[in-house]
């Protein structure tokens, strides 16, 4: 179990204990967090699940292959350093109290 | 009291036009119906991961179940619409029961082409797959060392091969015209396809046209090929494309062809019925089509949600599409409707390429397999209205992201 909590643009926060081994996008449709939409599921195909870590946390959330670093090319709002899907982040103990910073598109 | 908005079919669509109308705030009432007892949920992995094994089903559905009463939708599952009253703007189930609506959309839906009963299409042990309840009949005869026989070389067909492969089955596929994925795809990526299914062990049958399922007491032991070969099969997967559900529509009167046609904002010929997904045929660059994808399904949902709330909008969205197949990711952007030309452009890594589909000098479309740059690129690209040079994309020493600025 993970406490995850979503920041979103317009000043909200949901915060949810999120089950080990979901991912962080299926996670966040399922509690409603705004602008994660993970069309394709979660295989890399979509881009549609874009958020920002933050930074204290980035390193924690795993490494980003290579997939995943071009599909990051596509999102909506451009990507930063600390950009990742979240469909590639797997919930697990030593994410606890994980912080993600949701970009709003246009 | 206002009527609330209709949803008839839970798929796709209908979760993006909930999720679109709850996240703009549209306080309009909504009440969706679908026929299947699920909350709607991801189709794609049923050809892969869920049929496989590795995804339980709670974590296809696109939202949980609890969800939608969360956010105050009424929701009947496992419940049939039969009959829409346009006069009187509303529809019936197969309960009796009626809803009235302010304004109905259908996501209906599309529904897989059977064999005819004559050749063996009922028969026990011949399935197609297009839902969970698909999978869950067929899973339990997935064992080792079984046959399979697959009907069709489209991407449901090669898919499920792939899984059975994994799963120690034998298969033979059939494909009736001269090469698997002939309807969606270039000569190359046919090739691409064959050669690995073939390194995977299935044996795959080109310009083979079958004359007939064989049975025993009711049950397929097999099929004879129109030669007259006879194959031995377990089981029988057809695949071999689907129609729009527009039953409905074609009873009320709508405008259909190919399926329920509608406009740029995906209303059909009444403008208080929309319609989107499988089901709603729609013009694209001049050309009527239909499309049976997430990404469509998707974007036409929540375009509709959009519309309802008042923005002015267009239906304009690039279609894509993805494929996994073994240890291939095969990913589309575009269409290649219409295509005079191929280019074809190795990957960065071993066992990847792309090929990028010209209409005379356009480019309109790129398959890449392996070789999610190039997706990603030819998306890009694509969308920009960008058209490098069939030269330029064949030169590997070209960098794609250049081309996509």
């Amino acid at each position: 179990m993970a406490k995850i909590t979503w920041k979103t643009e317009d000043g909200n926060e949901i915060c949810v204990d999120v089950k080990d081994g979901l991912n962080l996008m299926e996670a966040a449709t399922a509690n409603n967090v705004p602008h994660i939409e993970g069309e394709c599921g979660g295989c890399l195909s979509c881009a549609t699940c874009h958020v920002f870590v933050d930074e204290t946390w980035f390193s924690k959330t795993g490494e980003i292959d290579d997939i995943e670093d071009t599909m990051l090319e596509m999102t909506d709002v451009e990507r930063e350093h600390n950009s990742r899907l979240s469909c590639q982040i797997i919930a697990s103990p030593e994410l606890d109290g994980l912080i993600l910073y949701v970009p709003e598109p246009e | 009291m206002q009527e609330p908005i209709v949803i008839v079919g839970a798929g796709q669509a209908a979760a993006s036009f909930a999720s679109r109308h709850i996240a703009l705030g549209n306080r309009t009432g909504l009440l969706l119906i679908g026929d299947e007892p699920e909350p709607p949920y991801q189709r794609p992995p049923l050809s892969k991961k869920y049929m496989s094994g590795e995804l339980e089903k709670e974590r296809l559905f696109i939202r949980p179940e609890q969800w939608y009463s969360e956010q105050g939708i009424t929701t009947f599952f496992g419940t049939r619409v039969v009959a829409i009253e346009r006069n009187r703007k509303q529809v019936e189930t197969t309960n009796g029961d009626t809803f009235g609506y302010d304004r109905l959309l259908l996501c209906t839906g599309s529904s897989p082409r059977k064999l005819p009963a004559a050749i063996g299409g009922d028969l026990a042990g011949v399935y197609t797959l297009r839902n969970i309840a698909d999978v869950e009949a067929m899973a339990p005869e997935f064992q080792p060392g079984r046959k399979l026989l697959i009907v069709g070389g489209g991407y449901i067909g090669l898919e499920a091969a792939a899984v059975a492969r994994k799963l120690g089955l034998e298969v033979t596929l059939l494909e009736m015209a001269e090469r698997i994925l002939q309807r969606v795809a270039a000569p190359e990526t046919s090739d691409f396809f064959r050669n690995l299914h073939q390194g995977h062990g299935v044996d795959i049958r080109e310009s083979t046209q079958l004359a007939g399922l064989l049975e025993d007491s009711g049950q397929v032991v097999g099929a004879e090929l129109a030669d007259g070969e006879q194959i031995q099969a377990d089981l029988v997967l057809v695949g071999i494309g689907a129609t729009p559900n527009s039953e409905l529509a074609e009873k009320c009167g709508l405008d259909c062809n190919n399926g329920i046609v509608v406009n740029d904002i995906c209303q059909t010929s009444d403008p208080n019925i929309y319609a989107a997904g499988d089901c709603s045929n729609f013009l694209r660059n001049g050309q009527s089509i239909r499309l049976e994808s997430v990404q469509n399904a998707a974007d036409q949902g929540d375009l509709i949600a959009r519309v309802l709330a008042g923005e002015d909008v267009r239906y304009n969205a690039l279609p894509w599409f993805w494929s996994d197949q073994y240890d291939c990711k095969l990913q589309i952007a575009g269409l290649n409707i219409g295509y005079t030309e191929i280019v074809l452009r190795p990957g960065t890594k071993p066992g990847g390429q792309s090929i990028w589909y010209y209409a005379k000098d356009r480019l309109i479309a790129v398959d890449a397999m392996n070789d999610p740059l190039a997706y990603a690129m030819g998306r890009k690209i694509i969308s920009a209205g960008l058209h490098p040079s069939p030269q330029q994309i064949a030169d590997t020493g070209v960098d794609l992201k250049s081309l996509a600025k």
